[in-house]
């Protein structure tokens, strides 16, 4: 079937209240990013409902990309027919013949704005319907619950049919949450965790830290592989990388080995704070899950914590590993997740981390070290890029192979 | 220079020389090497075997390379009989199989393994009814070729998967080396096909490279033990230009099947409407969906066949007796034995095999130097 319009229906955004224009206005721009390489594609973002109008474009690639937008419900593709009975008559048969199964239940939903059209609301529904009937065999009418929902939309310029509706994204438009720094180190848990930020609203920045020759480029480009995947989203994410082998080997000179990963981590999250500050973030969001490694147990998170009162928040923290994987899976990032190079959170893990390191030492072996001037020098090493959707960092060469094969 | 034996070798295409040039020359680090020099040539490795999955509709990690047909159909009957030796030690072929995987059968059988081999029609075929009947709860696999290398018959390959679908513990292999990109449509990977062997030679990339499908979650115990390459399921650095070099043939190949083989049909169909005729000319490959469109086996009777091989060779004209493989060893066709032709007459055999650059113009003058031969034959076959 060829569909002229695609119909998405909001999803919590509809009871936000005032916020309900700006909200409705961050969706038409995020759907408008995910489509940017479908100029022809009109999105019309109304009050009520938006509308995305194909000009002949190809309804399947579209709806692949809406499927990944936060804030949608669910879409259903429609024809346009003229404002003509016949015409509403025949494509119902069509678009009811792609389905037809004998037994299926159905039932027609008539919705009207323009209202000097033929048939009323009532007589609408009550002729398709019989059209419908006298078509196919074996199909009963069910109002509730029925396997296939044709609604039929009148409007001034022609007639919407659609007998398909797919379940959208839900959660909330990205960006109508405000903006969060993500710790993005490249292992499972921090994808699932932008992608469940994200999910909720938030606009993520991408913080990696990397420190060669300790850790390779393609842990890096492993990181920009990741965010790239997670554009899919937002369609577009800034990518933050900082330079962190000094500290790291400032810190592995000075600090006592059982102390090493804390405060490493308390640098990190100094950081991440510094860039969140600069950025006009709200927040910083991580993938720790409690209790799966030595860094990630509730003393830990209080030692580290210790540095910021900025809200550090942790999708991920009461799920098991099994839960995160699957979300992994789902979201396409688990395969790159799970390559094999060092990230800085392994390459000098200390063999038997402090698992309840205390806070009043960690301060003290934390003076050892010159904070405020590590700090700054990181800062200024700092390299921001903006990753766009379809941008690959893993295998530049994709291109250039292609020739060869 | 006409050169009508494609089923003993193809000619590497121009392009694919050039990528595996290019490959020699810039990619060429270990793609098992940490740094990015070696990541390099791993990137292209997988995106070789990611375009051949891509061309027959299977997962990446189902496609494993090999070194080419003989390796591949070892592995499969060997790999099969290890793997599940505590299972069975039954093993179904067919009489005319190709001898990679007749001998590899028959060193099994020197093992302890049972060997089945069925009988063929006057076609060259199997029957599934056979199959099902040679079937016993120790059989441990089933191997049958698509296309026979020798007359070109076409195996009954979606029936014998019928056969053997509610016996999902049978390996069904086919050896598809002369298969592929002939318009096959039995050849397909159905959810009971379970291993297919192909070579790259055949279809215009270089020698010393083929890969295997296998289907995900059947397992096949490694040949070639080492470094753990392929999934450490056949080890050994990885034959990078040539892999790439065949994912290109592939692709060649696979775009323009429908357009080669009907070329390949009319070239074929006009040599045999030609040679047909003649009184002493005896065909064993026939014009029906039987058989692949690039493959003409005939006799002429009283005239031994590396006669006719070397007095088209004097035309420059290139054919073969059978198979490429058992033409120097003076023996009858083994395909052409097991369909029951008689020894004067198989010995007499020559086989016509073409490819997607052979023209009709190149079967004409094929046919015009058979005239002549034919009435020089005459001498000595009254």
């Amino acid at each position: 079937m060829k569909y002229d319009e695609i119909m998405v229906r909001y999803g919590e955004l509809s009871t936000k209240g005032k916020n309900r224009k700006s909200f409705i206005d961050r969706l038409g721009s995020n759907v408008r990013n995910v489509l940017h390489d479908y100029p022809e594609v009109k999105v019309h973002p109304d009050h009520d409902r938006m509308h995305l109008v194909l000009n002949g474009s190809d309804s399947d690639g579209v709806m692949a990309r809406l499927q990944n937008v936060f804030g949608i419900e669910n879409y259903s593709p429609s024809v346009k027919v003229d404002l003509e009975q016949s015409a509403v008559d025949a494509k119902a048969i069509e678009l009811l013949t792609e389905q037809y199964q004998p037994g299926m239940t159905f039932k027609i939903d008539t919705r009207r704005s323009n209202h000097h059209f033929g048939l009323s609301t009532y007589e609408m529904n009550d002729h398709v319907g019989g059209v419908i009937l006298q078509a196919f065999d074996d199909i009963h009418v069910q109002m509730k619950h029925p396997d296939v929902t044709l609604r039929v939309e009148v409007r001034n310029n022609g007639i919407f049919l659609s007998s398909h509706t797919f379940d959208g994204a839900m959660g909330m438009p990205v960006g109508t949450a405000g903006k969060g720094m993500m710790m993005l180190s490249g292992g499972i848990d921090s994808p699932v965790a932008a992608y469940l930020a994200m999910k909720r609203g938030v606009q993520v920045e991408m913080v990696h830290f990397f420190s060669p020759p300790y850790t390779s480029q393609q842990a890096l480009d492993k990181a920009m592989e990741l965010t790239g995947k997670l554009t899919a989203y937002t369609g577009k994410i800034r990518f933050i990388q900082v330079p962190f082998t000094k500290i790291q080997e400032e810190v592995k000179e000075k600090v006592p080995e059982g102390y090493l990963m804390t405060v490493q981590r308390r640098m990190m999250l100094r950081l991440t704070v510094a860039l969140a500050e600069q950025r006009h973030g709200l927040g910083i969001f991580n993938g720790e899950s409690l209790g799966q490694v030595a860094s990630q147990t509730m003393e830990s998170m209080l030692a580290i914590n210790d540095v910021t009162a900025m809200p550090i928040l942790r999708p991920l923290v009461s799920m098991d590993k099994n839960e995160i994987i699957d979300i992994a899976k789902k979201i396409d990032t688990f395969d790159l997740s799970v390559l094999p190079f060092e990230d800085c959170c392994t390459i000098f893990a200390p063999p038997a981390p402090k698992t309840r390191p205390n806070l009043e030492r960690t301060r003290e072996f934390e003076k050892r070290i010159d904070v405020d001037g590590l700090v700054a020098e990181a800062l200024a090493g700092v390299k921001m890029t903006e990753i766009k959707p379809g941008e690959t960092f893993l295998n530049q060469q994709e291109d250039v192979f292609a020739e060869l094969l | 220079m006409i050169y009508f034996d494609n089923s003993a070798t193809t000619k590497v295409a121009p392009s694919v020389l050039e990528t595996y040039q290019k490959v020699s020359e810039q990619i060429w680090g270990n793609p098992s090497s940490l740094h990015n020099f070696g990541e390099q040539a791993d990137h292209l490795l997988e995106q070789s075997r990611q375009q051949i999955a891509d061309l027959l509709g299977v997962n990446l990690s189902e496609i494993l390379f090999t070194s080419g047909g003989t390796e591949g159909d070892n592995w499969v009957v060997k790999g099969t009989a290890m793997e599940k030796r505590a299972f069975g030690r039954h093993i179904i072929t067919s009489s005319v199989e190709h001898p990679a995987v007749h001998n590899s059968m028959e060193q099994l059988a020197q093992l302890g393994y049972e060997i089945t081999y069925l009988p063929v029609d006057e076609e060259g075929r199997v029957s599934a009814a056979d199959v099902a009947a040679a079937i016993r709860p120790d059989t441990i696999l089933v191997s049958v070729m698509a296309v026979n290398n020798e007359v070109g018959s076409i195996q009954p390959l979606l029936e014998i998967a019928d056969v053997l679908k509610d016996k999902p513990t049978i390996h069904f292999h086919i050896d598809a080396v002369q298969g592929i990109g002939k318009g096959i449509p039995e050849l397909i990977f159905n959810d009971r096909v379970d291993f297919i062997t192909f070579s790259g030679h055949k279809f215009h990339a270089p020698r010393g490279i083929g890969f295997i499908y296998a289907r995900a979650g059947k397992r096949l115990a490694p040949l070639m033990t080492g470094g753990g390459q392929e999934r450490n399921l056949r080890s050994g650095t990885e034959n990078l230009p040539a892999i790439a070099g065949m994912a290109r043939a592939l692709r060649l190949m696979l775009e323009n099947e429908s357009d080669n083989v009907a070329n390949e049909r009319a070239v074929r169909q006009r040599i045999l409407d030609h040679v047909k005729d003649f009184p002493k000319v005896t065909l064993f490959s026939q014009p029906n969906d039987h058989f692949a469109p690039h493959i003409l086996c005939f006799a002429i009777e009283g005239v031994r066949g590396e006669t006719i091989v070397h007095a088209f060779e004097d035309h420059d004209i290139y054919i073969s007796t059978t198979s490429a493989c058992s033409s120097k060893k003076h023996l009858a066709s083994s395909t052409l034995t097991a369909m029951k032709v008689p020894e004067q007459v198989s010995t007499s055999a020559v086989r016509v095999s073409l490819d997607e650059n052979n023209t009709l113009a190149e079967a004409d003058t094929f046919n015009d130097v058979f005239d002549q031969l034919y009435e020089q034959f005459k001498k000595i076959n009254s």
